[in-house]
Parts: C-alpha cells; sequence; structure tokens
C-alpha cells in the first residue's frame, strides 16, 4: 500500500554480477523510498553499490550477466517486471538519467536539437516542428547562452558544462516525475560545478520532480540533497536527513568518511583516514562488512548483518556499537 | 640578497603554444596559448600547488618542467641547473625531477611486474640489477606496500590506491629533488586520498623533496601546500602562501573559485553561482585581462592592458610574497567605469530564510 506522497519505493533489492572471478554481490538488500519532490542522495565510495542501484531503478543492466531481486516500485508501477513498449514510455517518460560524462552519453552524430527532438517526439508523438520549439525551451530553461545556435551544435562543439547542461535538457525533455542522476558533476570544474548543481536543484524544485542523487562528494550532497542514504558494500548503513547524517552522524563509517574527508581547517593537522580497503564483493565477510576497518568492532558484529534501526526522527543506523 | 643558487625550482618566462589544426583548408592556423609568461621560484622543501579550471595550462607547466614538451620560450633551473633539450641534459634532469601522474593504471606498462617497473629507471642510470632490485623492494616497504606479496604483481593485480603507491615508489626510485604530481590523487576514493596524501608528507620529510602539487581540489591543495600559483588561461593570476590566498584572495578569479567550492553545510547551501559561463577557450584568448569576459568588476582598461602580478595590501605578508595580476586591485571603488552591469551580490543564507 503506498501512500500518495511516496513515488519511488525499492524493497530488499539485491544485485548480483556474474564475472570470471565468481558472483559479484553489489547490492545486498537496500530499501528506501523516495518522497514526490525528494531528493534522496546516495553517498558511498566506489563499488559501494549506488550506482548497481540506480541501474536497477532504469532497468539498465545487461539481463544476461545480472540477477536481480527485490521489488522497486515507481509510481505505482512494478518496474523489474516491466516488459516492452511499457518499459519504453518508463525509461524517459516517468524515469529519466543524467549520466557522469555527457560526452559518452550523447550521440555523437546528432546535433542537440535532434537528440532532445527525437525523445520529445517518442514520448509525446508530436510534430517535428513542436519538438524542436520544446528543444529551444529545454535548453533555455537550464541556462544555455543563445539556445537556438546551440540547437544546431553536435557534443563535441560544447564545452563540458555545456554538455552536461544539454544532458539534463534531454532527461527533463519528457516531464518525468523522477530524476536520476549518477555523478552529474564529478567532471566538471569546481566553477562550472556549482552553476549545473544550482541548475539541478532550482529545476527540481519549481518542476516537483523526485531525485535520486548519487555522488561521492559530500560537499555536492550537502548543496542538493533533503534526505541521505550512505552506502558500504552494498547495503545501506545510515539514513536520514542531510543535517542529521552530516552534522552528527552515528554510522562508524560515516563517521570516518566525513572525517577523512578533506576541507582547508584542517591544515597542518594530520587526519588518520579509514585503515585497510573496502571488501572483496565476491567475498563478502559475515556479519557487518565494515568490522574490519571499524575501530568500534566487537564480537557481535561478526554475526548477523546489523539491520537499520530508527535512531529518531527517520534518521536510522545500521551498527551495533551505535546504540 | 638570496643568489639563484637557493631555489630548487627556477621558473622564468616560460611560454609555450600549441598549433592546431585549421578548421577548413586555408583558413588561419589556430594557436592555443597554452602557457603565457609564467615565471615563479620555490626554495627547497616547498609545497606549491597549482590550481585552475581545466584549459589553464596547469599539466602543461608540470610537463614544461619535466621537459616532456619543448618551451617556447623562457627559462627553467631545477638546483641551479638549467633545462636543456639534448637527450644527455633531459636524462641528467630526470634524476632531479619526476613525476606522478592521474592515471595510475596508464602510467605503468602493463606487461612489466611492479619491481621490473621501479627497476627500470635505477638501471637505465646505470645501477647494478641486484641493487636496483633491494633500492626497489626498500621503496616498495616505504610507501606501504609488502615487498614479498606486490613485487612479482601485475599493474591489474592491484587496486587503484596501491597502483598510485606504486607509481609514487617508480618516482622516488631515481632519489629526484623535485616530484611533480599531476592530479596524482584525484581518481582516488576520499579514504585511500586521505592515505596517500599522508604517505607524501612523511616522504617529503624523509627524503627532504619540493613537491609541485597540481590539482584541481581546492581543498586538497591547501592541505598539502605551502604556496600556492592560481592559474587562468595559461597565465598566473594570484600566487602566494597558502593561508594569504586562501584568507585573502585579491583577485576576483580566486575568489571565484574558492567561493565555487560545496559549503558540506547543508543549512549554508550556495544560493548564486560566484561566477556564471564556463572558462573561454585558450584558442584567441582575450585581449587585455584574460579573466574579464567572467569577471564582474571588468572596466574599460581591463580590455586595454595586460595587468602585472603586483604585491597586495594583505597586512600579514608584507614581504610581498603574495601577488596578483588585477587592474583593480589598488583601484579606488567607482573610479572606472565597468564594462558589464554588475550583477547581484552573491550571499549563503539559511534554507529557512529561502522558503
Amino acid at each position: 500500500m503506498t501512500t500518495p506522497s511516496v513515488l519511488a519505493r525499492v524493497q530488499d533489492l539485491t544485485v548480483r554480477f556474474r564475472t570470471p572471478r565468481g558472483e559479484a554481490c553489489a547490492v545486498n538488500g537496500v530499501d528506501f523510498e523516495v518522497g514526490a519532490g525528494e531528493v534522496l542522495g546516495l553517498i558511498g565510495e566506489s563499488g559501494c553499490g549506488k550506482s548497481g542501484t540506480l541501474r536497477a531503478l532504469m532497468r539498465l543492466l545487461p539481463a544476461a550477466r545480472t540477477q536481480i531481486g527485490g521489488r522497486i516500485e515507481v509510481d505505482g508501477q512494478d518496474v523489474l517486471g516491466m516488459q516492452g513498449p511499457t518499459l519504453e514510455r518508463y525509461r524517459g517518460g516517468t524515469t529519466a538519467m543524467i549520466f557522469q560524462d555527457p560526452a559518452l552519453a550523447l550521440d555523437p552524430v546528432y546535433t542537440i536539437g535532434q537528440q532532445i527532438g527525437e525523445a520529445v517526439q517518442r514520448h509525446q508523438g508530436c510534430s517535428r516542428a513542436e519538438a524542436r520549439d520544446r528543444a529551444f525551451q529545454l535548453l533555455d530553461q537550464v541556462k544555455v547562452p543563445s539556445p537556438a545556435a546551440r540547437l544546431n551544435n553536435y557534443p563535441h562543439e560544447m564545452s563540458g558544462g555545456m554538455r552536461q547542461r544539454a544532458m539534463i535538457a534531454l532527461a527533463l525533455s519528457c516531464s518525468p516525475k523522477l530524476v536520476l542522476a549518477d555523478e552529474p558533476t564529478t567532471a566538471l570544474d569546481a566553477t562550472v560545478q556549482i552553476q549545473v548543481l544550482l541548475i539541478i536543484r532550482e529545476l527540481q524544485q519549481r518542476l516537483g520532480m523526485s531525485a535520486i542523487f548519487v555522488t561521492h562528494d559530500l560537499g555536492v550532497a550537502a548543496e542538493v540533497c533533503d534526505r541521505i542514504a550512505v552506502m558500504y558494500a552494498g547495503r545501506i548503513v545510515e539514513t536520514g536527513r542531510t543535517e542529521d547524517v552530516l552534522l552528527h552522524p552515528q554510522h562508524p563509517y560515516t563517521q570516518a568518511l566525513l572525517a577523512s574527508t578533506i576541507h582547508g581547517s584542517l591544515r597542518g593537522t594530520r587526519i588518520e583516514g579509514i585503515r585497510g580497503a573496502p571488501p572483496d564483493l565476491t567475498r563478502l565477510p559475515q556479519g557487518c562488512a565494515f568490522r574490519d576497518r571499524c575501530s568500534r568492532a566487537r564480537s557481535e558484529c561478526g554475526g548477523d548483518v546489523p539491520v537499520l534501526q530508527p535512531v529518531q526522527g527517520g534518521h536510522a543506523v545500521a551498527c551495533y556499537a551505535a546504540r | 640578497m638570496a643568489s639563484a643558487n637557493d631555489y630548487m625550482v627556477d621558473v622564468a618566462g616560460l611560454r609555450k603554444q600549441f598549433h592546431v589544426r585549421p578548421e577548413r583548408w586555408g583558413a588561419k592556423p589556430r594557436v592555443v596559448h597554452a602557457v603565457s609568461d609564467i615565471s615563479f621560484k620555490l626554495r627547497p622543501g616547498v609545497t606549491m600547488g597549482i590550481v585552475g579550471e581545466s584549459g589553464c595550462g596547469k599539466s602543461t607547466v608540470a610537463r614544461l618542467l619535466m621537459g616532456l614538451v619543448e618551451a617556447d620560450g623562457g627559462d627553467v633551473r631545477l638546483a641551479g641547473q638549467r633545462l636543456g633539450y639534448e637527450p644527455a641534459q633531459l636524462k641528467a634532469v630526470r634524476r632531479k625531477v619526476q613525476m606522478v601522474f592521474q592515471d595510475s593504471f596508464a602510467s605503468l606498462n602493463p606487461r612489466m611486474t611492479v619491481e621490473a617497473s621501479l627497476m627500470f629507471g635505477p638501471v637505465v642510470h646505470g645501477m647494478p640489477r641486484a641493487e636496483a632490485r633491494r633500492n626497489a623492494h626498500d621503496l616498495l616497504a616505504r610507501v606501504g606496500l609488502e615487498p614479498a606479496r606486490f613485487a612479482g604483481r601485475y599493474p591489474h593485480e592491484v587496486s587503484g590506491g596501491q597502483r598510485q603507491r606504486v607509481n609514487i615508489a617508480r618516482a622516488l626510485a631515481l632519489r629526484p629533488e623535485v616530484v611533480i604530481f599531476d592530479e596524482a590523487v584525484s581518481a582516488l576514493d576520499k579514504s585511500v586520498e586521505i592515505q596517500v596524501l599522508n604517505l607524501l608528507q612523511d616522504l617529503k620529510a624523509e627524503f627532504g623533496l619540493t613537491y609541485l602539487f597540481i590539482s584541481h581540489d581546492l581543498n586538497v591543495v591547501q592541505y598539502i601546500s605551502d604556496q600556492v600559483l592560481v592559474m587562468y588561461l595559461g597565465k598566473i593570476v594570484e600566487i602566494g602562501p597558502v593561508q594569504a590566498v586562501y584568507e585573502h584572495p585579491a583577485h576576483p578569479y580566486t575568489r571565484a573559485l574558492l567561493a565555487s567550492m560545496p559549503s558540506m553545510d547543508p543549512r549554508r547551501r550556495t544560493v548564486a553561482p560566484p561566477i556564471v559561463g564556463d572558462p573561454p577557450s585558450p584558442i584567441d584568448p582575450p585581449s587585455g585581462c584574460r579573466f574579464r569576459t567572467r569577471c564582474p568588476h571588468a572596466a574599460v582598461p581591463c580590455a586595454e592592458a595586460e595587468p602585472m602580478l603586483v604585491r597586495t595590501h594583505t597586512q600579514t605578508h608584507a614581504d610581498g610574497s603574495h601577488q596578483a595580476a588585477c587592474h583593480m586591485l589598488n583601484a579606488a571603488p567607482g573610479s572606472w567605469q565597468p564594462l558589464v552591469p554588475t550583477p547581484p551580490v552573491h550571499t549563503r543564507t539559511t534554507p529557512g530564510a529561502m522558503a
């Protein structure tokens, strides 16, 4: 039973990849909800399962090499059971994705106007002229200077920041209800990154869209996310409002991640960081996956995997030592 | 007065242009002004951070110092020795300067074991193989990789953080005096990045190294550097002690760059971008001050003359080591006609005030 304010609900999602070295457990039982008009941040380091979760939501994972379990519901529809035209309408229509590298995600042999226009025509069945008008409006909306001229540009004729703006325009072209953003500003310079972040935040608020924002940069998450879920080895270890998680972290991993994020005031001090490395996803240890690197590990951490327990007001943490 | 030999790195008037294929046959050839008249000096044991956006020429500076590309003009002296481009001169310079690149995988030979990569340089420079092998094992231990486990592995058999440690060990194998890091920690996860930065600090103290640290991450540069050099379209716009530049940025570009860092605090979100637009192309840069097309304070003189580096008025560094290149630095407010209308003032507010 879905309450009207919840747009997307992920229940016990598991993603396993077949690799030459055995089965890699990329996502191991992830649960979360995204409310209408809400921005959820998925935070973590490489290999923590944040991109795997996002690709499962978009149904982009190759069926031959992946095994997906659990349930994903977006706007009242069962995503994992979708086939044929329903799936086509879902991808780009209900849910759209902004990729990290627009140079790879955009087609190099079509102009920006053609690519946005094609998406609009396919999803909304309008004429080519109407689609072009819509593409113009969209480029204007993402603050591309002289949008009329840019419609005729090929991706290689644009700068990185401009390409990412065009990518956002393309994602928004069919008025999606849920936007999935996979490290959308990581490849950009600092001065351009903040401009793109502000555009995403402004449009998300103005159009009332929900968004899932995957990033490894806690500063970026602080700028745009309403809620944050911290992932480690395919599980959510801490979730809550952005203020609660970033300012009062409870899980030892979140605390260590924040402590090893360098900022200016730390000059001259020595940060100890997190010892060791994340576990091998083909051979996950029993119990809490972080326990080998954790300074507060105890005997029960090697038993059952800790589950998310509420701390207060929606802030929850999966750790025996944090209680 | 300090003599020329007091400086480990002494760069004067360094210039480099790249010629790009014309857009169509018969069109005017295009020139990328990658590095235009860069001068700076570095004392032994100092870490200099170089920051700037993509295309500002920071990597070209590193390549010029290494002699990987030939300069069009200017002079580079490393530990008192002038950089020349004859093979013998280059070989001599490589003993003094080494470099660590961003892509840890691409910069190692995939068909050489870690040990072979670390031995290669010293053997080329005449070290006996047995000694080179001992040296390689010592270095592996020093960068935190157990020699028995890692010496025989190939680059694809170690993780990204470990590979970057191998690259650092290889850079130190010839006992250089200067090490250049070109975005060496940018590709690493945060928890690995801090481990590698700590290692760099320790190695610097142990071997008495001078570092040039190129990064687009302003936080990392502030953390590790003593001096910082801010580049924009091939020019130095500001240079000085790291504390002075970060606390009292004098150039509008430095201020915008610092204000562009995400706040890390959800209660103090950025409300408006400090500067708009992308960095212009280094092909045909703007006349006069190269930043004027994005500068909120640009006035008529900015288009006419190139600003020179002059000392700033911050009280903390009266020795003139903090310098910036901006016409407006010493101008009275409102004394010049602005080129473009001044945009609204950008501030940070609480989310409550925004709603």
